[in-house]
């Protein structure tokens, strides 16, 4: 069974739709990228599967035994965080918060796991410096080890190039593009479809019409729909 | 006056019972206050204790009219609604926050001022008026159950500020990121809405209800210019805030001055000495 199911998912502020009938399915180790127009719902669709806001109507279905908790989250970065007086490692480690129940202290597994995180992604060695500090690429791979404290399976990227250089927003791709070579499926926002989409494996185009399939079938798919 | 004579007077004056009490409640105070300034301040949520502080002005004048025997009794619990309401309302677009926060803030107040002016007790009514909104020298005069009472809603601020620090902090980061990963935001902002009104009812023995919003901005705005983690900043917030409330109450005691306004004044002494601090912090790094 698929990792996460959406079958006629009708989304909308206060009743008001502003994506209807989407219907679409995630499969482990997949690599969904979500494209469409500014204010087309792709964020809300982001916070449905989140459940941060509920559906107007239709269904999200878990399969293989997913469970909410497995889901880690990369949201695109808030005013409030820009000059926010925190050193990386207390980010990081925030993101192991949603295990631990009532208990008011991290424990030593909690550290070390924060600790691997940071290395992977290339920030161990920033772990004292403040987040406000960073360069725009550190701090979304800070955001990102963060994330996968929360989660390891299953990664929702809201934009994680936005406001990067050229330079970073290709590293950022390629880091996110390993780690869904090692197993964690990945669902990606992202508007910088020239670079974003080489690495997919399958397209979900929000707007109208509506897209889903392979990334082999999107390509095919624009090619008939501009000649 | 020489250093030896200025002992002298402090001695003589805690000697006295109320001198004691007053620098007690006032290290309470402003060791509460400095503690969620520095959520609040990250949240942008400054005024919510400004706002607060207001009503709590206008449950004092009907719990005065009412002949209530204790005042906390009514103005705690309104408090507390108030701030729930209105972090409640921050979230929802249909009343933006600050024009929710600006339209309760002075409503209460006028409705405060009208019912203490309709049911006044004393022949002066303007200096009960001044003393709630600016502290007087109420501080001077607690009583044994307001020290007490002071004492255990403290106890309990920072009981509970220990307990969830770290849900405190990943929910004044990013909320959507740790309501996603399935950490209760709601219940931990519902948490610091009941916190904060019971920092601004407390606060308001020593400050009054217009000053109180000094006591939870300044220390972690000064705070912030030097120090950069959120433990660090949290820290400092507090040991700044504490040191000026004691420093502010023994000016006050020596100099005869207003405690509340003493109080903030040192608070914005202290802020001017960390900005200081920071540029030259910051110059010395860059070069």
């Amino acid at each position: 069974m698929a990792l996460l199911t959406c079958s006629h998912l009708t989304l909308g502020y206060e009743g008001n739709p502003v994506l209807s009938d989407l219907s679409f399915s995630v499969d482990a180790g997949d690599y969904l990228c979500i494209v469409g127009e500014n204010g087309s719902g792709k964020t809300t669709l982001m916070k449905t599967l989140l459940k941060l806001k509920t559906p107007v109507s239709g269904r999200i279905a878990m399969g293989d035994g997913l469970k909410q908790a497995d889901i880690g989250y990369l949201p695109q970065q808030t005013a409030v965080q820009r000059d926010f007086p925190a050193s990386v490692r207390e980010i990081v480690l925030s993101g192991c918060l949603n295990r631990r129940g009532f208990r008011p202290f991290y424990s030593a597994d909690e550290k070390k796991r924060a600790e691997e995180r940071m290395t992977r992604l290339g920030v161990g060695h920033l772990a004292k410096r403040c987040y406000r500090e960073l360069s725009g690429g550190q701090q979304q791979r800070v955001l990102l080890a963060r994330a996968l404290c929360a989660a390891g399976r299953v990664l929702l990227l809201d934009e994680p190039a936005a406001g990067l250089d050229p330079q970073a927003s290709e590293e950022m791709y390629a880091l996110i593009k390993a780690l869904n070579g090692e197993g964690v499926t990945i669902l990606m926002i992202s508007h910088d479809t020239a670079a974003s989409l080489p690495y997919a494996t399958h397209v979900l185009h929000i707007g109208t019409p509506l897209f889903f399939g392979t990334a082999g079938e999107y390509a095919a798919y624009r090619k008939g729909a501009t000649s | 006056m020489s250093i030896a004579e200025l002992f002298q007077t402090l001695g003589y004056y805690f000697q006295k019972e109320y001198v004691v009490y007053a620098m007690v409640v006032a290290v309470l105070i402003a060791l509460c206050s400095a503690l969620l300034g520095v959520t609040l301040v990250l949240k942008r949520f400054s005024f919510i204790g400004d706002g607060l502080s207001h009503v709590a002005f206008g449950a004092i004048a009907i719990a005065s009219a009412m002949n209530l025997s204790n005042d906390f009794l009514l103005v705690l619990p309104v408090t507390v609604v108030c701030a729930v309401l209105l972090l409640r309302v921050g979230q929802n677009a249909k009343i933006k926050g600050d024009a929710a926060i600006a339209m309760i803030s002075v409503g209460t107040l006028a409705v405060g001022y009208l019912i203490m002016n309709l049911y006044a007790k004393s022949a002066n009514l303007s200096g009960d008026v001044c003393a709630t909104l600016f502290g007087a020298a109420s501080i001077l005069t607690l009583t044994d159950t307001e020290v007490w009472f002071c004492a255990i809603l403290s106890v309990l601020v920072v009981t509970a500020f220990l307990l969830f620090y770290h849900k405190i902090f990943a929910v004044t980061f990013d909320e959507d990121f740790s309501a996603a990963t399935g950490i209760r935001a709601r219940v931990y902002n519902l948490i610091l809405a009941v916190i904060i009104a019971v920092v601004i009812v407390v606060a308001m023995n020593l400050v009054g209800s217009l000053l109180i919003s000094a006591l939870v901005i300044f220390p972690a705005m000064s705070a912030m210019r030097v120090f950069k983690s959120f433990r660090e900043v949290t820290v400092c917030s507090v040991i700044t805030s504490v040191s000026c409330a004691a420093v502010g109450i023994l000016i006050s005691i020596v100099a005869g001055t207003p405690v509340g306004a003493t109080i903030v004044t040192v608070d914005i002494a202290g802020f001017a000495l960390f900005c200081a601090a920071g540029f030259l912090f910051r110059r010395r790094v860059s070069a």
